[in-house]
């Protein structure tokens, strides 16, 4: 029983992180259709970013965190105008292409900047290093700051989409982007917004997984970007509660099968379960039913 | 004899056996050593591999992220089969293997296309993409396959013959393919699947035929890499190959067999060239693949063929320049 609260725990903070990633990708292919093969470069570069504040500059955690929002959102917002929109109304292979090809050029240009070698983040000390036991199960701090943090933001995030003036755009651009350009909204403000805000999340979990787990590397974003990127799915895509509930659902099973099954199949697992949601329900959990018309 | 040249299939024959035959006096005296031979070989497999995704991708519209899994399951059929059998088998081996590591691809194609397939677009293209990782994965695992490590002291069969039959043959199965009704189908699945439907092409089945041949082919490859190459291991078919061969395909055009085996051989050429900026290379090819989709999203040959039309049509166009200026 402990040994399974333990990896729930685990689980959590884990899935914490997929949710986070998975926002960006279900927002950004909620409103223009796009798988952003990048996203998950963009979370490596958060964690570049945020390394060589840590290390170089010697700023303190928050701080970093900060640094690395802005500079993931700036990129993330530079991707976009300079690769995406030219390619707004052509097909969507070709777009999907170009996503990948952004995600090869990030990946391997940070290879060939920083080199492919792994990193390690320096230690955290002080607060956020510390261990406390509930009953027999040990949390660290890490692991409360990380769950809480994407908990804090899943909230903030549905504020703005529900509540604000800008979140009602990003709704109208999602439903029918022509329509919305109609009733004056701006849909070419609107899409970068959304990826400044998934960028920026992006950013923030880069920055936790390498004070999590410690080590960095240029190819670090592919696996998790596609397993966020299944979660976005397994949650139902353009869903904010859907990535949540695929992030955490995704997270557990990864933990689950390495606990207590071959840990080397956790991937061929997660896949499977993808694969699995596809075919049984392809609009995944809360996904909306979009009818098809000739 | 003037009307026998001119039925097309009498000039194709002309220009393979022409290849055929120029390939084969360079080996013969020596102008082409080891290096330019590995090269050649890398060339064909991605014409083959390149086609085969052309056919799924391009002709049929269904986006295969995953195209690399057939092939190592080719290479890993086509390995470990020539390594069991006795040494007594000689090319006999060989060729059983192509055969069933062809048929193992074309079968795990038939299993995976026909649940799948029912998905549209980016839905199919992250489903083709999980399942090669979940066939690498699994390869990586298995005892028979070595694990990671992956297999080597595969026996070498493959010469110029053998893969110019191989290349050869897969092309005009390919091309023939698509010049049937099984082919027009095809296109009109990728045109209109809806309409397909409407007018009684059981979409379904032409695109899970579709997806057979294309793994079939894509599993001949795999089986001509092992047997070239001695060395297979799980890491070699992952995501970045998948990736390779739709970039060949998308910079050939998609819907474009020629365009596909000029890209194969353009690509071949470029990357011996960047051989020695090897750190950049992976950078200026991405770089490439973003320029590309902008300014010329529709490949080298769009979705036309190289033919004497075009080229008559091509040298009109120039010609026609030439007088206003």
């Amino acid at each position: 029983m402990d040994q399974f609260m333990q990896q729930v725990i685990n689980g959590l903070s884990l899935g914490s992180i997929y949710a986070l990633i998975a926002l960006g990708y279900t927002m950004v292919y909620g409103i223009i259709n796009l798988i952003n093969f990048a996203h998950c470069d963009i979370y490596m570069i958060g964690a570049y970013v945020g390394y060589f504040c840590l290390t170089v500059f010697k700023l303190d955690f928050v701080t970093t965190v900060l640094v690395a929002m802005a500079a993931c959102t700036v990129l993330g917002v530079t991707i976009e105008k300079v690769a995406y929109k030219p390619l707004r109304n052509s097909s969507r292979i070709t777009a999907l292409i170009t996503a990948i090809g952004v995600s090869l050029f990030l990946e391997y240009g940070m290879m060939f900047l920083v080199g492919p070698n792994v990193r390690t983040y320096p230690e955290i000390t002080g607060l956020l290093a510390e261990k406390f036991n509930i009953g027999s199960v040990i949390v660290s701090t890490q692991q409360v700051i990380i769950v809480g943090i994407s908990l804090l933001l899943m909230v903030l995030l549905q504020f703005i989409v529900k509540k604000t003036r800008i979140g009602k755009g990003m709704r109208a651009v999602t439903l029918d982007a022509d329509a919305a350009r109609l009733m004056g909204i701006n849909v070419d403000s609107t899409i970068s917004f959304t990826f400044v805000l998934g960028s920026a999340f992006a950013g923030i979990a880069g920055v936790l997984v390498g004070v999590y787990y410690n080590s960095i590397n240029p190819l670090m974003g592919y696996l998790p970007g596609l397993k966020a990127f299944i979660a976005a799915v397994f949650g139902g895509i353009g869903s904010i509660p859907g990535a949540m509930i695929g992030g955490y659902t995704i997270g557990m099973v990864e933990v689950m099968v390495s606990g207590y099954a071959n840990s080397m199949y956790k991937d061929a697992v997660v896949f499977a379960i993808l694969i699995l949601i596809l075919i049984v329900r392809p609009t995944g959990l809360l996904g909306r039913n979009v009818r098809e018309k000739v | 004899m003037k009307e026998l040249v001119k039925k097309p299939v009498l000039r194709k024959g002309v220009g393979l056996v022409a290849v055929f035959i120029i390939v084969q006096l360079l080996l013969m005296t020596g102008v082409m050593n080891d290096y330019y031979f590995a090269t050649l070989v890398t060339i064909c497999i991605n014409i083959i591999l390149a086609s085969s995704l052309n056919l799924i991708t391009g002709f049929t519209g269904q986006l295969s992220l995953g195209h690399a899994g057939f092939m190592s399951i080719g290479a890993y059929t086509c390995a470990i089969f020539m390594m069991h059998v006795p040494p007594g088998w000689g090319v006999g081996a060989f060729l059983a293997g192509v055969l069933l590591g062809a048929v193992a691809a074309g079968v795990v194609g038939l299993l995976v296309g026909l649940p799948t397939l029912r998905l549209r677009g980016d839905y199919l293209a992250i489903a083709t993409l999980g399942l090669s990782e979940i066939i690498r994965i699994i390869m990586v695992n298995l005892d028979i396959t070595n694990g990671a490590a992956g297999l080597s002291g595969i026996p070498r069969f493959v010469n110029w013959i053998w893969l110019f039959v191989f290349t050869a043959g897969v092309v005009l199965l390919i091309a023939n393919f698509i010049n049937s009704t099984h082919g027009r189908a095809c296109k009109a699945v990728r045109e209109d699947e809806i309409a397909a439907d409407t007018m009684g092409v059981n979409t379904t089945r032409y695109k899970v035929i579709a997806f057979i041949v294309g793994a079939f082919s894509a599993g001949i490859a795999g089986a001509l890499y092992a047997s070239y190459f001695y060395v297979i291991k799980p890491d070699l078919f992952g995501f970045l190959k998948s990736v390779d061969i739709l970039v060949i395909v998308v910079l050939g055009g998609l819907g474009s067999l020629s365009g596909s085996i000029l890209a194969a051989i353009l690509l071949a050429v470029m990357s011996s060239l960047l051989q020695s900026f090897a750190e950049i290379r992976m950078v200026l090819y991405a770089v490439m693949l973003v320029a590309i989709m902008i300014f010329r999203p529709q490949g080298l040959m769009g979705s036309k063929e190289v033919s004497l039309a075009l080229l008559k049509k091509f040298g009109k166009n120039l010609t026609f320049k030439k007088k206003r200026v």
